[in-house]
């Protein structure tokens, strides 16, 4: 067994551990709303720091391994993918905090239903399961697997689309709560837009292992 | 015009097979990297590309190698001619316990240059060409000998550079040398190449993919891979290139 081999499979453990950290967070987020609990909001800001910690660790082993083992082939693949992943992952991980910051202001004060107007939960549970499965597609380097659970990204750009209207007609209703309307909105598009990274999580597996890249091909 | 090409070449010593069906073209002025484990038959193909495996007992070649064009073991060429065309520097530097000067000058006077003037300017241009000449130029008369492992490489360098070769084949040429000398060597590969069409046998992954603009991977006495060397250590197309070069083999 090559010496590089036990430093590689380290990185691909260490990325599972992150992508479940980041995951955790969201299911915290989606807990929070549906038990109207602003405590477990707290825990994600209070944990947001260990999937920074985590990033940067990732980066430095992959810093290292460049440099000291030189790897060239489907090894050097492994390493620029996994750069991209972890700054993929802490970017959907800054979404959970926006969310948690949010719930954590805001939640007491907010009308019953508009959490629900906007589909938080529902968005969030779409992420998570899609976060599962892309954990799952990693582990095994399953890409037919990864493109497909990216795909999933398009029911987060629905809902991010309905919220839109429902964020126009709620300001019509309510002027004076314009602000937290549009924070609300904002959110969607942060769900959104952590969709799209896990897409981009897929695509680097497929660069990894295929060598092929998906990025910027559009498919109907 | 193509500066080395072989079409179909086997090469037996008795009853070994060791270079089944090789074809490959090479380009000039361009560094092309010859890898794979050892006994693949990477020395051996490069030595056929000059003749020098001519009188080792039982070698057996078929196909064909075109060197400029022109097929090599045609009766009518003179291997001599053809050395000083296709020029080559070996692992271990070999210089001739003589004078530094005489080492470069040697093949001049081989083939058949005597004018001293010329010979002079032959031998400062070749061991500046070769990075060597500001090291040396004070002790010309010194034995080659005394000079370091680095030094003697590139003195190597120099003599083959002195009778104008058009292709350099070098086997393992930096395998022996401190990393310096190493760098050194390399440099100097990137240079000539703008004059020369160089060959470069190489078990060191970081030395091809440095300094080489193809990669021909050999196994088994087979060519399994040949592409630009970018493409081959990125995404190499065949399993065994890439067992090959991420260090999983066998
Ligand atoms: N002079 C010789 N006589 C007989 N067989 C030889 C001779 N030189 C090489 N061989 C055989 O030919 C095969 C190829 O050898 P060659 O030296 O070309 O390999 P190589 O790829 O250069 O290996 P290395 O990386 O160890 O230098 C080997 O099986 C070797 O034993
Ligand atoms: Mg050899």
């Amino acid at each position: 067994m090559p010496a590089i081999e036990p430093e590689l499979q380290a990185l691909k453990d260490n990325v599972l551990d992150m992508l479940a950290l980041v995951r955790n967070q969201m299911i915290k987020c989606k807990e929070a709303i549906h038990k109207n609990d602003v405590s477990l909001a707290e825990e994600v800001i209070r944990e947001e720091k260990n999937v920074n910690t985590q990033e940067i660790a990732i980066d430095r082993d992959c810093e290292n391994i460049l440099a000291l083992y030189t790897p060239v082939a489907t090894d050097l693949r492994l390493v620029l993918a996994t750069l991209k992943m972890t700054n993929d992952l802490e970017r959907i991980g800054d979404c959970a905090k926006s969310i948690a910051k949010f719930l954590e202001e805001d939640m007491k004060g907010l009308p019953k239903h508009w959490l629900k107007d906007f589909a938080l939960e529902d968005m969030l549970e779409t992420l998570v399961s899609m976060l599962k499965d892309m954990g799952e597609a990693l582990r095994k380097e399953d890409t037919k697997m990864a493109l497909k659970t990216a795909k999933r990204d398009e029911q987060l750009n629905d809902y991010n689309r309905k919220a839109y209207k429902t964020t126009a007609e709620l300001i019509k209703q309510h002027p004076d709560s314009s602000k937290t309307l549009l924070t609300l909105f904002s959110l969607t598009r942060d769900l959104e837009r952590a969709g799209d990274l896990t897409k981009n999580i897929a695509e680097e597996l497929v660069f990894h292992i295929e060598a092929r890249v998906v990025k910027h091909k559009k498919s109907k | 015009m193509k500066p080395i090409e072989a079409k179909n070449v086997n090469v037996y010593y008795g009853d070994n097979h060791v270079l089944k069906d090789v074809d490959i073209t090479i380009k000039e002025n361009s560094v092309t990297a010859f890898i794979g484990p050892s006994g693949c038959g990477k020395s051996t193909f490069l030595r056929t590309l000059n003749r020098m495996n001519d009188y080792i007992d039982g070698f057996r070649k078929k196909g064909k190698v075109y060197i400029d064009g022109k097929e090599i073991y045609e009766k009518k060429v003179r291997v001599e001619e053809l050395r000083r065309k296709v020029g080559m520097v070996f692992q271990k530097p070999n210089p001739f316990p003589k004078s530094i000067f005489e080492n470069v000058a040697y093949g001049l006077k081989i083939h058949g240059i005597d004018n001293k003037y010329e010979i002079n300017e032959a031998v400062e241009k070749s061991l500046k060409q070769a990075a060597l000449w500001s090291e040396v130029k004070d002790k010309l008369d010194k034995p080659a000998l005394s000079l370091s492992g680095g030094q003697q490489q590139r003195l190597c360098i120099a003599r083959t550079l002195a009778v104008k070769p058009s292709i350099i084949l070098m086997d393992e040429p930096a395998s022996a040398l401190d990393p310096i000398s190493t760098a050194k060597i390399e440099e100097l590969i990137t240079e000539l190449k703008e004059k020369y069409t160089i060959v470069i046998v190489t078990h060191n992954m970081q030395q091809a993919s440095r300094i080489s603009d193809r990669t021909a991977f050999f196994y088994l006495g087979e060519l399994v891979e040949y592409g630009k060397t970018s493409e081959m250590f990125t995404n190499p197309k065949e399993k065994q290139t890439e067992n090959y070069i991420t260090g999983r083999f066998g």
